[in-house]
Formats: structure tokens, sequence, C-alpha cells
């Protein structure tokens, strides 16, 4: 438990037994991490807090089905009353966060009986595959490329990749999801005779999980390997290579344990932001390829105005995104010994 | 051997590097200039932009056929026939114009959005980096807490609340807002740092020289320096928000029709994407061409005013 | 003779960029013999790091060795295999770098740094390098060694760092050590520290020591020989006391101006010398120091500097007009007008500092 000289005494105020504690590395994580969680609390609140305005903001209520048959009033005031709906809305609110904390979100409007927290169940195992799969791609193909990039600079290599990663980020989700679908489901199919295709949809097989999982895992790949390229070449510019060249290492030993470990430190940072762009993107592809995952439930209770199910959703939504943040902040700090604590 | 002469003062032919000083701004358009990717992007913005504003005139002269009213002569062709160069969508409407009506949307919301961001971003900013202290720290734990909101469903939740009846441009207002309101941050943000650094380094020769206020100076120093950096921010800005736009109408729950969009566009092609599938394939790559293009223009500018590049 | 430890001859190192060739090595030629400490001396720019690289064959691109050899111990460097320079660096002549804290892997911890170096070669096996290594930092006077080696760079001091470089540098034992401006990064009292490592190290170890630098008291107090090298070339070599007390060229009689000495008269003021290094891909007709050179006559401006050649035992220097051969009133002169052009200078600009030590 070596204490830095110089450091100012943050002991001062805790019994000595604590302080000594807190002031080691360990200690100090364990409290960083504490205050991180605490922090996650005010966030999922005040987007439970927006959502919920938002959606009490809206004209008309649930029950208008556009284009289909107005019910009456009194089925309405009974719909009303089941759901609380007559209460104010303060009311309504603070009965809404008993509930979440009790890991009730309420009953689906347009899904009669079922609750919320059951659709998401349902929803979840696709998301989680299709994410997962794209994870297991990004991680190796984006770092890969950006790494091979930036070692070749300024030949065909680096070239091709790079402008693969421009196209493949300029590209919206539903473009290429899309696309692909044109290509490999009916354009193969046609060329093919049938013999040879891709599902547009559905799922089952374990051929349906390629093209959404690449749909979705194209984009952060495109942009892990920009990043990784652009922060591999400013590490190969510094001092510390050099000195390693200058000690008689192998190029293996140079680029793994000197480049790499230093320049991947920044792209491990965006892991958290590719993560929550997984979720959101999922929404699009879940659509595109009409998957039944919780994204294209979400856009379903978006349309048909479900309140409780896009309040569901929309925490879940945040709580993810915000652990993985936190995850990432921690693993961060393993990976870098410079960052302080404080 | 001759007699060695002190030199006086620094011979006729001056060794040393003499710099030009070149403005900022030729210096970073002959940058710019030289990327021809970035004059690509350029020149596909601008065919866009005119193509926005002359197709309605082009429809009025019946030189483009009607994107609105359905024909029922060809419905879901494939190019080439019966003269429509890109085909008919599933109410017999030509494909080509309904393509270039719908670049209206897509332009008119890339391009607007960024004049709403701007004013909120540099006020937030501004007001962050000069008043400094607790407002600071509130405006920043503020903008944290935003960040935490992924922007798209931030958007969807909002225009799904707020729709708005009449015709495009009107509906176009909430769709704006939620935009808008996801996108403010980033440029919130540049334009603090910016002013936490003139700060630094104005507030000193203003508390010496007295004399105008120290806003008036920020002010005045901001302008210059982090013009670059602004408009690289907004740059980018337009893509995103051309492809949320996209999103929304994809989801349709952007525009509503009879106004074509892109979105929707792919969104119907993909429902007869067996029997059709050109009606997918031509308004994917325009939205995927506009994005590139932009893309390229943000890239483009953002090497030409880099200040660490040198000639 | 017997065969020399390291000899350059001709090296020519050259820089293709868009803006023109930089010849920032233009043939040079020297030695260093088994145990000595040559001083290489210029200002920033001046083609020593360079030269240095090229030794080690670690010359960045867009840069390239055109022609010459590099002779260690009769193998030429330039012709070797990449496994073969692998193995000479490090090994046989290792180089420590002038800013420790950036020359230094931050997210590895010391130990393993100075670890791998011997490790690299297959001479150490791990058992053994590791106890070495704190046997090393003891021996450059780390406290504490024991436990800093599982600190990072940034747990160190500068000077401490600049220790932990000089042990990686000498943990294979080479035969000569490359040291580029090691205590110019370096507090002042630091420094002095440094030096006096140094030496004792030499002292106890005989390593060969191409020591560069621009400070002049460095090289007085470390070196035997010492070379001058103005814009890619060697404008004057010899022993150490002879350069100092009668400096040929007037390159290294301006440097030796510009820096402060115990042996000279109070009065006699630091001036700096006037100009710019030269621009290699644009140099300046003629002798390269010409626009700059106090003495300098018609004939300067006109033919290329001469070739080196012998003006005291073992003293060689290249110059049209050797300061030997120029008048004292003219030296009076000269120092006259280079301190009045300091003091318009210190006029213009209040807060400029004068000829002063290049940090970083």
């Amino acid at each position: 438990m070596a204490v830095i000289a110089g450091r100012p005494n943050r002991g001062a105020l805790l019994p000595r037994r604590l302080a000594a504690v807190t002031d080691s590395r360990v200690g100090s994580l364990a409290v960083y991490v504490i205050r991180r969680v605490l922090w996650m609390i005010p966030i999922v609140f005040f987007v439970i807090v927006i959502t919920f305005v938002l959606m009490h903001s809206a004209q008309g209520s649930p029950w208008d089905k556009a284009g289909g048959r107005q019910l009456s009033q009194v089925v309405v005031d009974n719909l009303n009353k089941k759901y609380g709906l007559d209460k104010p809305v303060f009311f309504q609110f603070l009965l809404y966060i008993w509930n979440v904390l009790h890991f009730d979100f309420g009953l689906s409007y347009q899904y009669q009986g079922k609750s919320v927290v059951q659709l998401i169940a349902e929803g979840w195992p696709y998301t989680a595959t299709i994410g997962t799969l794209a994870f297991a791609l990004i991680v190796p193909l984006g770092i890969g490329l950006g790494v091979l990039a930036a070692l070749r600079q300024n030949t065909r290599v680096d070239y091709a990749t790079m402008g693969f990663a421009t196209f493949a980020a300029s590209f919206p989700n539903f473009v290429i999801g899309s696309l692909m679908i044109v290509l490999f489901s009916v354009l193969m199919y046609h060329w093919t005779q049938g013999a040879f295709f891709l599902p547009a949809g559905g799922w089952g097989v374990d051929s349906h999980l390629i093209m959404p999982a690449i749909t979705l895992a194209l984009l952060p790949i495109a942009y892990t390997a920009r990043l990784t390229r652009a922060s591999t070449l400013e590490t190969l510019r510094q001092d510390y290579i050099r000195t390693a060249w200058a000690k008689g290492l192998t190029e293996r030993l140079v680029v793994i344990r000197h480049v790499l470990k230093n320049s991947l430190i920044p792209v491990v940072t965006t892991l958290g932001p590719t993560f929550a762009f997984l979720i959101t993107g999922s929404v699009i592809v879940e659509t595109v390829f009409s998957i039944p995952g919780i994204g294209r439930a979400f856009v379903v209770a978006v349309t048909s105005r479900d309140y409780p199910m896009i309040l569901g959703t929309t925490v879940l939504f945040s709580v993810v995104i915000a652990v993985a943040n936190l995850v990432v902040d921690i693993l961060y700090v393993f990976i870098d010994p410079r960052v302080r604590l404080t | 051997m001759a007699i060695p002469v002190a030199a006086s003062e620094p011979a006729a032919i001056d060794w040393e590097v003499s710099e030009h000083q070149i403005g900022l701004w030729q210096d970073a358009w002959t940058r710019f200039r030289r990327n021809r990717l970035a004059l690509v992007g350029l020149a596909i913005v601008v065919f866009l932009v005119v193509v926005a504003l002359i197709s309605p005139l082009l429809v009025r002269l019946h030189i483009l056929a009607d994107p609105i009213y359905q024909q029922l002569v060809s419905i879901e062709t494939g190019p080439g026939v019966n003269g429509h160069v890109m085909g008919t969508d599933i109410l017999g409407r030509d494909t080509l114009s309904r393509l270039m009506i719908g670049s209206q949307v897509s332009l008119t919301v890339g391009l607007l959005v960024q004049g709403i961001i701007f004013p909120i971003g540099l006020a937030i900013g501004l007001a962050s980096g000069y008043f400094g202290g607790r407002i600071d720290n509130l405006l920043m734990r503020f903008t944290d807490i935003w960040y935490a909101f992924p922007d798209l469903l931030f958007v969807l939740v909002v225009v799904s609340v707020w729709r708005v009846q009449g015709p495009w441009y009107i509906q176009l207002i909430p769709i704006f807002g939620a935009i808008a309101l996801v996108n403010w941050v980033g440029l919130a943000r540049l334009v603090r740092g910016q002013v936490l650094s003139i700060k630094e380094k104005e507030y000193i020769e203003a508390a010496r020289s007295s004399g105008s206020s120290p806003l008036k100076l920020i002010l005045k120093h901001l302008l210059p320096n982090s013009l670059g950096p602004i408009i690289v921010t907004l740059t980018f800005g337009i893509p995103n928000a051309i492809f949320l736009e996209a999103v929304l109408s994809f989801l349709g729950v952007g525009i509503q029709p009879p106004q074509p969009t892109w979105g929707q566009m792919v969104a119907d092609g993909t429902e007869a994407i067996y029997a059709n599938p050109s009606g997918v394939v031509f308004p994917a790559l325009a939205i995927g061409f506009t994005l590139l293009a932009f893309s390229f223009i943000g890239d483009g500018l953002r090497d030409a005013l880099d200040p660490r590049m040198k000639r | 003779m017997a065969q020399r430890l390291l000899e350059v001859k001709d090296l020519h190192t050259q820089f293709f960029t868009s803006r023109g060739v930089v010849r920032a090595v233009d043939g040079v030629t020297f030695h260093v013999d088994a145990g000595e400490t040559l001083g290489v001396v210029g200002e920033s720019g001046c083609g020593k790091t360079m030269t240095a690289l090229s030794i080690l064959r670690l010359i960045p691109d867009p840069g390239r060795i055109t022609s010459g050899q590099i002779l260690f111990r009769g193998r030429d460097v330039v012709t070797m295999t990449d496994d073969e320079v692998r193995e000479f660096r490090g090994n046989d002549v290792a180089m420590i770098f002038q800013d420790p804290m950036t020359s230094l892997n931050p997210v590895t911890r010391v130990g393993t740094q100075i670890e791998e170096a011997m490790t690299a070669h297959g001479r150490f096996t791990d058992a053994i390098a590791r106890p070495r290594v704190i046997e090393l930092l003891k021996r450059v006077r780390v406290p504490a060694a024991e436990s800093r080696i599982k600190d990072y760079p940034h747990q160190f001091s500068g000077g401490m760092r600049q220790r932990a470089m000089i042990a990686m540098g000498l943990s294979n034992e080479p035969a000569m050590l490359i040291a580029d401006e090691p205590t110019t990064a370096l507090d002042v009292t630091v420094q002095a520290q440094i030096i006096q490592l140094m030496k004792q190290l030499n002292r106890e170890l005989g390593t060969a020591m191409m020591l560069i630098t621009h400070n002049m008291a460095l090289v007085a107090s470390l070196c035997q020989r010492i070379v001058v090298m103005y814009a890619g070339r060697i404008v004057e070599e010899g022993p150490v006391e002879q350069i100092f007390k009668s400096p040929q060229h007037p390159y290294t009689w301006s440097l030796l101006r510009s820096v402060p000495r115990v042996d000279e008269a109070r009065k006699d003021r630091l001036v700096s010398i006037k100009g710019l290094p030269p621009d290699l891909s644009h140099p300046p007709p003629g002798c390269k120091f010409h626009p700059r050179c106090p003495f300098v006559i018609d004939k300067c401006k006109v033919d290329p500097e001469p070739e080196l050649q012998d003006v005291a035992q073992n003293q060689i220097a290249r110059c049209w007009v050797l300061m030997r051969n120029v008048k004292e009133e003219d030296i009076e002169a000269a120092k006259q007008s280079a301190l009045s052009r300091d003091a318009a200078a210190k006029l213009k600009a209040p807060t400029a500092e004068l000829g002063g030590n290049p940090r970083g």
C-alpha cells in the first residue's frame, strides 16, 4: 500500500484505518466505483422523468386508434381507470417510480394482458444474440483493420481499409441492411436459382443471424478501425517506440507491448458508446429484418403510443448503457496506470 | 590570404527561412481544393441543392413525372420500363421524380437544423465557459446526463409524441426540434472549451490593460480562433441530421405521405422488394451518397482548417 | 593500427521530402576508440542526432542512408540484414535519448522495460534478468530499487528516469553507448548528478561513449575528443583541451564564446551567434556557415568549404580562413558587434531569452 509522497492527505477527514484503505489504489478504485454507481441513479431518474413528461404531454390518449373504430366513452373511462390514467399526473409518476423499484413496469396497452416485463423478456434473447454476435465481430475486425492500416500506412492496404471504413460509416444501418437484402436475398436467389441465398428475416436457422449481425456491426467496425488507425499512428511517432527499436526488440514485441498497449487505450473508451450504438442500432436492424426483439418492440410501442412499453424499454436501454459505460470506465483504470482516481 | 573582415550586419542574401503570412482562409481554401474527395463531395452537394430547388418547377412544367398522384399505367416496374428511368413504385409513381422531390426534405433538415443548433450550442457554451463555477458545473452535469440518453431513442420518443398536421414543412418542426435537442451538446462543449482557453489568456491581458469588458474580449477572440472547429462540427452535424430524418421516415414516424422522402421510399421499396428491388436500391443509394458527400466535405474542411498542418 | 571500435566513413543520410532532398548527414567521417568518450557538438539540426540514429539504423521515413560505411569492429552496419541489426542494437551499441519522460513506455513498468532489453538478445534468461535489473538500478544510484522496478515511469522523477534509461542502455554491457543530449531535459542540479554518474560508470565499465550535446560544459567535463558538426558535416575535430584553447573554425570559436567559462576573464561577455541554422534542403552557396560567420571573406561566399585539413597535432578543421589567421583586432571587432547586436535584440523583445538553454 504505497502512499506516494506529496499527495494531499485525504485521510485527514476520515478515521485512520479507513484512510489507509481509501488511499491505496484498491481502495480508491472501490470508492470510484461506488461513486459512479450512485451517479447512475440521477441519470436514470432523469431519463424516466423526461420520457414520462413527454408521454403525458402528447395530444390524444392512447386509446385513439387512427383509422380504427373509435371506442365509446364508457370503455375509454374504464380503461383509464384500469390503467390509473384518471389520476393526476404527478400521482401517476410517483406510482410509477414505486413500481419500478419493484421491477414492475406495468401492463402494456397494446397487448392486452401482457406486462411490459414479459414483453421485454420475450424480446430479450433475440436482441442479445444479435448484439453479442455483432460485438464479437466489432472488436477483432475493427481493431485488426485499424492496426493493419496503421502499420502499412499509405500503402494500398491502408487506402483500401480506410476507404471501406468511410463507406461503411456513411451508409446508415437501414440502407446497408436493405441493400444487403436486395443483394443476398433477392438477387442471389435469382442468380443461383434458389440454391443459395440469405434469409431476409425471421428467426430459427443460424443463417438468419448473418445479415442482421453484419449490418449492425458495420458502422462500429468502421468507426473503431478509423480510431484505432489514428491512435496507432500517433503512438508510432512517440519517442518510446524509438527506444524500443533501439533496444533491439523484435517487431512482434514492439508492436504488441509498446504500440498496441498504448494505442488501444483510447479505443477501449469508445467501447461504451459502441455498446450504446448496438442498442439504438438494434431498433433499426430488427425492423429491417423483422426480428422480434426489444428494438422492434420499441418501435411498435412508439407508433402505437404504448406508454408503459415505451417507458419500460427506455428505462431498460438507459440502464444498460449506463452500466456499459461504467464497466468501460472501470476497465480503463486497469489499462492506464497513469489515471488517478481522485 | 585576404584580410578577414568582421561582418557588420546580415549578408545581402538572407538565408533564414522567410515566412509569408497567408491569410488563414485563403490557405484553408487552397488546402481544401487539393483534397479531391472533398471536392467531389462539394460537387454532389451543389448538385443536390440545385435538384431540390428546381425539381418542383420541373414537375410543374411536366418535364418530370408527377410524384404524388398515382398512375395505374405501370406499377412496381424496374428501371427503364415505360420511359421511367428509375422505374415506378407501388402506386405507379415515377421513382426518379420522387427521388428528386424527396431531396427537398433531406437537404432542408440537414442544413437548417444546424441553424437551430448553432445559437443554442453557442449560447450555452458561452454561458458555461464565461460564468464558470457553479453554472458551468451545473451545465456540464446536465450535458453529461443528456449524453446518457441515446439520441435515436430520444428523437423517436419526441417525434411520436409531438405530431403536427399540415404540409411537409410544418411537419418538419417537431423533427427539427427533436434533432436539435439531441445534437446541441457537441457544439456547446466545443464552444465552452474555446472560451475557457481564451479566458485564461485574455483575462491576464484584460486585467493589465483594463478598459473593455472581458466579455467583449472573449467574443472578439472567440470568432477567429474557434470558427474553424465550429464550422467543422456543424458540417458533420448535417449528415447526422439527414440520417435521423431518414430513419424516422423509414420507421414511419417522420414526414407523412404524400410528400416523398427518401427514408419512406426505402421502407415502401422493402415491401415489394422481391418484385422490384430497384425500388429500394435507388433511394438507399441516394441517402448513402448524400451522407458520404457531406462526410467528405467535413473531412476536407477539418484538414484544411487544422492549424497544426504546415504548408 | 588496431581495429577501431567504430569507424564511420563518408556517411550520407538523406531525407526525401516533398520539399526537396534534405542532406542531413553530408559526408561524415570519424571514429571512436574502445573506452574513449567522444563529444559531438553543434546546434539543433546540424545532423548530430541523425548521425547517431544512422549508426543504429534507426532513420525514420522518409530518410535513408544513401552511401558510406559504418564499421563496428570491422563489420559494416549499413549492409547488415534486419536480424543482424536487431542483434546489434542495444547489445553492441546502445543509445539513450534526450527526454526520459517520453522515451519510456508510460504504461509498462520500468523494471519490465529494463528486463526486456536484456532478454531480447537471449543473453540472459528471465531468472537471471530480473534480479539483475535491481542490481543495475542500484548501480545508477536509484534509491529503493527493489520496489522501484514495479513503478511506472510517471512515478519517477526526471533524474531517476534518466538513470533508469542509462541502466537500460548499459544492461547488455555494450561496447559503446550513444547518449543524445542526456541532460538537456533535466534540472541544472540533476544535470550535475547525471554527469557525475556517467563519469563514474565510464571509469567502472570502460564503455566507449559518443556524447551528443550542444552543451560545451558537458563536453569539457566528460570527453577526451570532440567533433564539431555544422549543416551535416564535420567542421572541426580534435582533443578537447586543444579545441577549447585554440579552436580553428569560426563556428567552434563562436560556440565557445557563447558558453560561460570559468577559465576566462570575467570581462568577456557571452555572445550569441547571429542568424539561424541553414535549411538543409536549400543550403546557401559557398561555405554553409558563411552567412553567420564573423570572419567571412569573399572566397567563402563562392567556393564550397575546403576539405578537412590538419591545423595542429591531431586537430583538423575545414575553413578558408582559420582562426589562427584572424587578426586580434578583428576578433575584438567581432565580439563588439555581437554584443551590440545582442543589446539591440534585448531592447526589442524584453522577455525573450538570450542564447538560452533549449530544453526538450
